[in-house]
């Protein structure tokens, strides 16, 4: 492995295996200290969630280590399985099916293919502006009109959510940046890592000091102990990392704030999403965490913003 | 081999959410019976079988579709062992008799040790409801009483591979076993079946 003889990687990967390890070690102590019921549900969930994350974070890093191809592939899959089930709660009616097909079968490896190639051009503007006409045409040409603007509506949104927004993670591997050339997927992992982080820090402040709901008709669970210990942190631990990544401390300092304030806001928008749809989670896929798209809805939103910030001020 | 890799990409594509309200390694011989609205039906329903019972379980399916072209007949009869039944009256045989020569077969496949897959609607539902029951079922009962009946609930299948449609969008779905149905086949036909239909309504409804 040629990554290991980069001090960077070396240092991440190491890091990433210790919050793990010590994660497990504390999930485990807690499962001999729980006493009530709910303690112990609560505990159980933990302990689900850190070994979904093993799987997760190996799954993530074996890709990264691989390259490029592999990269894009997995964010690809990671799209087509978000994808299924955000159309899964949308109100389609039969005339929407081969539109769909298309989304699912052309649309997402095209967007992906656009990468690998590293079209930017295209790869910007496929989706919000052919799609999104090609769409309406064949939705139009269907014929039918029954609650026909919510279901072009939702299947767009759909699209950009899972597959346009997805897309700008491995995104970031064809951005040329002076001095940093192939080092990209040290951004990968920097964003993944501190939106990821920020996530489960927001969790951990919320459930030892969360008191004031910040928008308790969308997710009673969010307070603002542990959007501001959680972002806090997480920035703090991205501005740690500015060695590994392009930026100077300062500058990785306000790229993890605005990418944790991003993925917050992107947690909140879909769980309003699952709000009106009546259900608790996105999917069952991820033992403890629900569906894919319940893990990536914070990276939904932040990848595009991150990428786009990097391009604007580092980018050749 | 080919079974379980078709097995797991019917799994994939269906994304299909397994519940068991009834023993599903119970070595009895049974009946299932599921609400139709795909031709993806039983092929979700018998790749959400354990292994060993998928082995003995024969999906019954119309020969109008899966007896047309190679690779259908090569996976209804190779692969599935499908008992193959013809749903529409032909000139040399009308409809009281092919009725009776479709379950004369499914009965030989029971008799034989054989598990089945039914839909008792006969045919494929639009709209995802479920509609009145065909009396094949209680025939079947009451030629197998010591087999269990086991209502199958399927969702979301028609929105995945619609009546109509060639190609399939992927969709999460959800495939719900339930207990054994209590009613015996010594009532009366249309009671009976009327119980079985309500059987498989509450497994939507409990959801």
């Amino acid at each position: 492995m040629s990554l290991l003889r980069d001090p960077a990687w070396r240092g991440l990967l190491s890091g990433i295996g210790a919050v793990l390890v010590v994660a497990s070690v504390v999930g485990w102590i807690l499962s001999h200290r729980a006493t009530s019921v709910a303690g112990r549900a609560t505990v159980e969930n933990i302990n689900a969630r850190i070994r979904a994350w093993w799987v997760m974070v190996l799954i993530f890093l074996v890709a990264v280590a691989t390259g490029t191809t592999i990269s894009i592939l997995l964010f690809g899959f990671i799209s087509f399985l978000a994808l299924r089930e955000f159309v899964t709660l949308a109100p389609t009616r039969p005339a929407d099916h081969r539109a769909l097909f298309w989304l699912f079968f052309v649309v997402t490896p095209l967007q992906y293919y656009l990468i690998w190639i590293e079209w930017y051009g295209l790869f910007s503007i496929l989706i919000p502006v052919y799609i999104s006409i090609l769409l309406a045409i064949r939705t139009t040409l269907a014929g039918d009109t029954e609650r026909f603007l919510e279901r072009t509506a939702t299947n767009y949104w759909g699209l950009m959510i899972c597959v346009y927004f997805v897309s700008h993670v491995p995104a970031l591997l064809t951005l040329r940046i002076r001095g940093y050339e192939h080092q990209n997927a040290k951004l990968m992992v920097f964003l993944v890592v501190v939106v990821q982080m920020s996530d489960v820090l927001q969790y951990v402040w919320g459930k030892s000091l969360g008191r004031r709901r910040i928008a308790p008709a969308i997710s009673p669970n969010k307070t603002w102990e542990g959007l501001v210990g959680g972002v806090l942190s997480a920035t703090a631990l991205g501005t740690l990392l500015w060695w590994v990544t392009p930026f100077s401390p300062g500058a990785a300092a306000l790229m993890a704030l605005v990418s944790t304030l991003m993925g917050f806001a992107g947690g909140l928008i879909m769980s309003a999403i699952k709000r009106d749809r009546g259900v608790k989670d996105f999917g069952s896929l991820i033992a403890g965490h629900g569906g894919v798209l319940d893990r990536i809805d914070s990276l939904c939103f932040a990848a595009p913003v991150f990428f786009h910030l990097i391009r604007f001020f580092y980018a050749a | 081999m080919i079974a379980s890799a078709l097995a797991a990409v019917s799994r994939l594509i269906t994304g299909a959410v397994v519940e068991w309200r009834s023993d599903p390694h119970s070595a009895a011989q049974r009946i299932y019976f599921a609400n139709h609205s795909s031709h993806l039906d039983f092929i979700v329903i018998w790749s959400a079988l354990p292994p060993a019972q998928r082995r003995v379980t024969m999906p019954v399916a119309g020969g109008d579709y899966w007896d047309r072209g190679a690779l259908r007949r090569y996976l209804a009869r190779e692969v599935f062992h499908a008992v193959l039944i013809e749903r529409r009256p032909t000139a040399d045989a009308p409809g009281p008799s092919t009725a009776r020569a479709s379950l004369e077969r499914m009965i030989v496949a029971l008799n034989s040790g054989s598990s089945l897959i039914v839909f008792p609607e006969g045919t494929r539902s639009t709209s995802g409801e479920v509609g009145t029951f065909k009396s094949g079922l209680f025939h079947l009962a009451r030629a197998r009483p010591d087999a269990e009946l086991i209502p199958v609930s399927l969702e979301n299948l028609n929105r995945i591979l619609p009546k109509g449609e060639s190609l399939p969008v992927p969709m999460m779905s959800r495939v719900i076993f339930g207990p054994p149905l209590r009613s015996s086949p010594a009532e009366d036909k249309a009671a009976f079946l009327a119980g079985a239909r309500v059987s498989l309504l509450q497994l939507r409804s409990a959801s």
